[in-house]
């Protein structure tokens, strides 16, 4: 990037001031690099598609109370009368119908459409939570380290070495369970909005360093340009330099970094549920629902596909969606 | 060499340190009692309290500190309800399981590495070898099917996976036993047909990663001068490409594959249930339902040092690819 967005956005002004009365055709027009990347996103296919995509599952999640109105069935009512003597749901497909939409779960019955939008909701809560916290947590981290070097930088290095190095899987196992026991006995139900808390905890302590390595990097080699030299010159404290120098130079791989971070925070938390630490079976989640339908994948093979393909669906449209919106910040690439 | 040697043996040595701390903090140190989650449903208080004493949970953390490590070391003398001698890597005693928790670490290993080194071998393969000939055949059909792949690869999930393999291969073609783990030396053949379906599963999600890392860094190195050169003065393809543009382009796939195969051997909790192995993975989540604290901490510590072998080995290995890196 040759000129820094303040400095794109500066020229902008500059160019649209000097509008003046006397309209002429081919006129040069100064954008603002913001301005340059929304018209190439606009003019991407994938961008398009995955970003309606991404806006109808969000709708859909922040409407929930709506859509069960409309739907007219609570994620934990029980369909006992729709499920044969072996408790498998009756009819094709693990009793799709007109009123069950996904079908009904083996065994208990309950409403898979209905349970699948719920966890939908806290599947996308959790993982915006989170990424917007590591975000937070990461470049802070990383633009100290970047800009001050030294020792705070090696010591910002070691931590973000030592937080890679331990499992974060089995910390993570290991650890729900513990500050849960801290909080709650033994036998306490442990309510679902500490659940999520937690998940979004264990999130925030591992997942910055990628943020704050990129940050980091990105701050280095910001460090030795002329307009930070300028404006150390002129006496700006730290506080400025960070804020108003250096971070609005580095926002577009922070918004590149925080838009993949998204879907990697759904499929943990669906992969922490899934092994039976994260949510419990309460709260409806994707990895709960698939760790369920394992004992049935010989009997009601449906029951898998439903969450499966949509949690699919999801990390796709996050992912097609972040690579296009990297396309459309890097002014270098062309495809 | 030896001064490189020096330094990341004594880093490493460090971060294991600082893990082994972290985890011991928060696992004897965090819950209210350690012991209650330890203890089977019928536990009297004077039974706790033995448990207390045997566990050392009422000397002050550091000594308790010293005592795991020192028994990690050298061994060391368990109460008798615990076994009584715990030799050399002594990781303690189990109350859940009721055994040594290095003979349990012991059984699972096996499992865990016929799950996960098979299955690196497969997507290091399949994921370079992608990711090369895609970048190579930049813009044929072959390219776009390469990128497809890696685009759904990289967002399916392994859970997903597993479940539609087992689905199809097995509960409706009926082409493989239901997966299960026999020691390779055992019977080579049921060794492999037991465990191959997590390995396919493992392989295309990883490879899914590497071919769109390959990819990437392979068109970058592709378009570097020393390529035109080397062909420029008459090399052959294959030598240019193998030999000169892959060494450049394979680094940073090293260093993921590093971690991955570190982060990977430590517990491949996902896979292990999905397809219902009893692997580390599986040890750990078990450890971590019964509450079974000296288990647990095993594992976080074993998974960490592969996680830190590893890396250690990628620093090695770069030096043996890349010329370009000096070993200080």
């Amino acid at each position: 990037m040759s000129l820094s967005p303040v400095e794109g956005v500066a020229l902008a002004e500059i160019e649209s001031a000097g509008d003046g009365d006397a309209p002429q055709a081919n006129r040069f027009v100064g954008r603002s690099p913001g301005q340059l990347a929304w018209a190439r996103l606009k003019r991407d296919r994938t961008a398009l598609v995955s970003g309606a995509m991404l806006v109808f599952l969000v709708l859909v999640a922040l409407a929930v109370p709506l859509i069960q109105a409309l739907y007219g069935v609570g994620p934990k009512e029980q369909f006992q009368n729709r499920l044969d003597g072996f408790g498998m749901p009756l009819g094709y497909a693990g009793g799709v119908t007109g009123e069950h939409w996904f079908g009904l779960e083996p065994a208990l019955g309950r409403d898979i459409f209905i349970r699948m939008v719920h966890g939908l909701r806290t599947s996308l809560f959790i993982a915006f939570a989170a990424a917007v916290i590591t975000a937070a947590i990461g470049v802070a981290l990383g633009t100290l380290a970047g800009y001050l070097g030294g020792w705070v930088d090696a010591v910002i290095n070691w931590v973000t070495d030592l937080t890679l190095a331990m499992p974060f899987l089995i910390i993570a196992l290991a650890l729900t369970p513990t500050v849960a026991l801290r909080f709650y006995g033994q036998r306490e139900a442990v309510p679902a909005y500490f659940q999520i808390g937690v998940l979004i905890g264990i999130f925030a302590l591992f997942g910055w360093t990628s943020t704050a390595r990129l940050v980091r990097g990105q701050v280095i080699a910001l460090r030795e340009r002329e307009f930070v030299d300028a404006a150390r010159a002129s006496g700006a404290g730290l506080g400025h330099m960070l804020f108003r120098q250096l971070l609005p130079n580095v926002w577009a791989p922070i918004l590149v970094s925080f838009s993949l971070a998204v879907p990697q925070y759904i499929t943990s938390e669906a992969a922490l549920s899934f092994i039976g630490v994260g949510l419990t079976d309460e709260t409806p989640s994707f990895g709960r629902m698939i760790y369920r339908s394992l004992d049935y994948l010989q009997t009601d093979p449906a029951y898998v596909f439903f969450p499966g393909i949509t949690i699919f669906a999801l990390v796709l449209a996050f992912n097609l969606f972040g690579d296009a919106l990297r396309d459309a910040l890097d002014p270098k690439s062309s495809r | 060499m030896t001064r490189f040697l020096v330094r990341r043996l004594l880093s490493a040595a460090l971060t294991l340190f600082a893990v082994s701390v972290l985890s011991f903090l928060m696992f004897f140190a965090l819950p209210r009692d350690p012991v209650t989650g330890m203890c089977p449903k019928n536990c009297n208080p004077e039974r706790l309290e033995r448990v207390r004493q045997e566990l050392g949970l009422n000397d002050p953390l550091i000594a308790q500190y010293a005592g795991y490590m020192k028994g990690i070391v050298t061994g060391r003398d368990l109460g008798s309800a615990q076994g009584g001698r715990c030799d050399a890597p002594c990781l303690g005693w189990s109350y859940v399981s009721n055994e040594a928790v290095t003979d349990s670490i012991a059984r699972v290993l096996p499992v865990t590495l016929s799950i996960v080194i098979p299955a690196a071998i497969l997507w290091l393969l399949l994921g370079v070898g992608l990711g090369m000939v895609s970048a190579l055949r930049r813009g044929t059909w072959l390219d776009r099917a390469a990128i497809g792949f890696s685009l759904t690869g990289a967002s399916l999930q392994l859970y997903f996976v597993g479940a539609v393999l087992l689905i199809v291969f097995v509960y409706n073609l009926r082409l493989l036993p239901v997966p299960s783990y026999t020691s390779l030396l055992d019977d080579p053949l049921r060794w492999a047909s037991g465990l191959v379906l997590a390995w396919v599963a493992l392989a295309f999600l990883f490879s899914a990663i590497y071919a769109r890392l390959s990819r990437a860094q392979m068109l970058e190195t592709l378009s570097e001068d020393f390529v035109r050169t080397a062909r420029a003065k008459g090399l052959a393809k294959p030598a240019v490409y193998g030999r000169h543009a892959l060494r450049a382009a394979i680094t940073p796939v090293v260093t993921i594959a590093g971690l991955d195969v570190g982060g990977a051997l430590g517990g491949t909790v996902i896979t292990e249930t999905t397809f219902g192995l009893n692997g580390m993975g599986r040890l750990a989540v078990d450890a971590v339902r019964s509450g079974d604290l000296p288990t647990i901490m095993a594992t976080v510590l074993i998974a960490a040092i592969f996680v830190v072998l590893a890396n250690m080995v990628v620093d090695l290995l770069y030096a043996a690819i890349d010329p370009r890196v000096r070993l200080r």
